[in-house]
């Protein structure tokens, strides 16, 4: 069994950056993404027109943007399954907002507060009272979605201002969607965030031992509990571009969302065990999904048929490597 | 005396009197027996899920395809029957178990050979389980006009004043305990989660004793499988969608430690029917059933705080880290 197992080594001679950017993750990734788009554009003839394309970027961008936090959380080993019980009370707390006649940067204030208060409170619970994230997160994925059905029954809040219709609808420039512009925006500064501040050497370290990185003196819980909140903000965001988009509350929307958030954040090549991973990956793998979603819808394929492909690629990009390992190891016999 | 007061079952046990006890003092016919066994024969399949997690989470795993797999072993004895009226209801059940363990045994498989997270396996699969019951059923449903007689009284059927899904439920609970507490296989899945370096110095196979552990959920999900499609007379991709995290939720509130090693059978049935006791009390005492998933979440965040608080000291994560524990005899 040692042998499927990667091990720890230190070469005595690093691979060069190119071969090593050449084999990494994010370009294993890449090459599926583009594969994935040529296919695609030999598939079908509405493939390459600006609009078909700026429309597919519609149906990943609010994933991809939770995904984005989730992957940081994910690095330093907590999970967050609540996320899409956030965007329900998110979203159902603008429409509360909504009723008392509240106005669009109201409402968008209102649905990030909401999320970043929500993902303090499982921050609180996994770091305060040192519970398990993936369960905490379970029960508060209930909670959270329970309470938008407290309030909202069988019912839907409808009549969202004209103006509030812009962050899921407004196009920046041409096909180009303020969706699609924030989701980009957002990616660098998590780029920024975790591969060039120290806090993003903190969350590493802390993904591969917490115990060894309490000890040198980072402030674990404290970086855990902003990670919570980050998640917890941008599923806010998140809800504010989906309500914009659908334009009504349900308690029932985005729900099975934390499971696709999490396939991509996995997909993008993060250790779900934590202490490694990328955000060029974790973006990437949000066009892989989006492509693969939209390319197949075009040739009529089913939503749910995609995720058996969705599902295949998931475990066969994971288990790709593993397998190259014992060949190459056979081969050495 | 001291022990038994300070096992959570015990108190797990109390609390469900209690809100038994309580929700009678409002409407009196909830404590009649004839209800409390109408409730644990609703509680039945999510009794049966949850022991077949148990197994999983007991060796530091989770299994999140459960429903899907659920869902698919129960699409495919509902095609058969609508196709083939008479093929035998016992062969069908038989059937829907084995195809259950199949897919079982493909996780399992992935997550001994491949050494792959269980929950990025599980997760995978649960797409492509329920892509394929789309496939299979031409993104049809199977109802109630096309599935024989015979099927959709299976579960109903009276045996002993009971039904017979209940009946099930009681054997697989018996065969549970048995297994868990009088075989070594059942005895080495606590060890592994304890310990599994330790384990593998003791001698066991942790990859196999994981596989093990899928097959066991994978057969209780298809089996739930035929339940399913018999007492709510359909099939379809929506089958117990999202019910995966029910599944956990009742392994949760009945102690089973997600860091695995911690857990009983009685504990997890527990657990299962505190949920089931809550969703059918709401609506007795006047609650709208829409407060049902909010106080559900409750009892798992309160679940796992008093899981935690039983729990060992924060070393123990250090054993936590990663594959350390499965190659540790080897490197």
């Amino acid at each position: 069994m040692s042998n499927t197992t990667p091990k720890r080594h230190l070469p005595d001679r690093l691979d060069s950056p190119l071969k090593a950017a050449f084999f990494s993750w994010p370009s294993l990734l890449l090459a599926v993404a583009v594969s994935i788009f040529i296919i695609n554009s030999f598939a079908s003839p509405y493939f390459l027109s600006p609009w078909a394309l700026s429309d597919a970027t519609f149906n990943f961008t609010e994933k991809a943007i939770i995904a984005l936090a989730m992957a940081l959380l994910i690095i330093s080993g907590e999970i967050d399954i609540s996320v899409a019980g956030i965007i329900a009370i998110s979203s159902t707390m603008m429409g509360v907002a909504l009723q008392f006649g509240a106005d669009t940067p109201t409402l968008v204030i209102v649905g990030m507060l909401t999320g970043l208060i929500c993902g303090a409170f499982n921050g609180a619970l996994v770091t305060k009272l040192g519970l398990p994230s993936i369960v905490v997160t379970i029960g508060t994925m209930s909670l959270f979605r329970g309470i938008s059905f407290i309030i909202l029954g069988d019912k839907a809040y409808k009549g969202y201002p004209e103006s509030f219709a812009y962050f899921g609808q407004g196009y920046v420039y041409w096909v180009i969607s303020f969706e699609f512009v924030l989701f980009l925006g957002l990616a660098l500064v998590y780029y920024v965030l975790l591969h060039k501040t120290n806090f993003g050497r903190y969350i590493y370290a802390i993904g591969n031992n917490p115990i060894a990185a309490q000890f040198s003196g980072v402030r674990v819980a404290r970086v855990k509990f902003v990670l919570f909140c980050l998640t917890g903000i941008m599923a806010g965001v998140a809800a504010v571009l989906l309500t914009s988009r659908l334009g009504s509350t349900r308690p029932s929307i985005a729900r099975g969302w934390e499971l696709e958030v999490i396939t991509m954040v996995v997909l993008g090549g993060i250790n779900i065990l934590g202490g490694s991973g990328t955000i060029q990956g974790t973006v990437i793998a949000a066009f892989i999904m989006g492509l693969v979603t939209f390319g197949l819808g075009l040739l009529n394929v089913p939503g749910i048929v995609m995720s058996i492909i969705i599902g295949a690629l998931l475990i066969g990009v994971i288990a790709l490597p593993t397998l190259l390992n014992m060949l190459r190891e056979r081969l050495k016999k | 005396m001291k022990n038994l007061l300070k096992s959570r079952e015990f108190w797990l046990a109390t609390g469900i009197i209690a809100i038994i006890f309580g929700v009678t003092l409002r409407a009196p016919g909830f404590a009649r027996f004839s209800n409390l066994a109408d409730i644990f024969n609703n509680t039945s399949m999510l009794i049966i899920l949850a022991l077949g997690q148990m197994v999983v989470i007991l060796t530091r795993s989770i299994d999140l395809s459960m429903a899907a797999n659920l869902a698919l072993s129960g699409m495919i004895v509902a095609l058969i029957n609508a196709a083939y009226p008479q093929f035998p209801i016992p062969l069908l059940m038989l059937i829907a178990s084995l195809c259950g363990l199949a897919l079982g045994a493909f996780n399992g498989i992935l997550v001994w050979k491949l050494n792959i997270p269980a929950i990025v396996v599980t997760l995978g699969t649960l797409t492509i389980f329920r892509g394929t019951i789309f496939l299979l059923a031409g993104g049809q449903w199977v109802n109630a006009s096309e599935l024989s007689d015979g099927f959709i009284q299976m579960t109903r059927y009276n045996f002993l004043g009971m039904p017979l899904l209940s009946w099930f439920a009681i054997l697989i609970v018996m065969a549970f305990f048995l297994f868990m507490t009088r075989t070594p296989t059942g005895r080495n899945l606590y060890a592994i989660g304890v310990n599994p370096t330790a384990s593998v110095y003791a001698g066991i196979n942790v990859g196999k004793a994981k596989f093990i552990s899928f097959c066991i959920s994978g057969l209780m999900s298809g089996f739930c499988g035929f339940l399913w499609v018999s007492r709510y007379v359909i099939g379809s991709v929506e089958v117990a969608n999202g019910y995966e995290l029910t599944i956990i939720a009742a392994c949760v509130i009945g102690g089973i430690s997600i860091a695995g090693g911690v857990g009983t059978v009685v504990g997890t049935i527990l657990g299962a029917l505190f949920l089931g006791i809550i969703n059918s009390a709401l609506p007795v005492i006047n609650i709208s059933p829409f407060w049902q998933m909010a106080i559900s979440g409750s009892a798992i965040i309160l679940a796992v705080i008093l899981n935690a608080r039983g729990a060992r000291s924060k070393g123990r994560l250090i054993l936590k880290q990663k594959s350390t524990a499965e190659n540790g005899g080897k490197t």
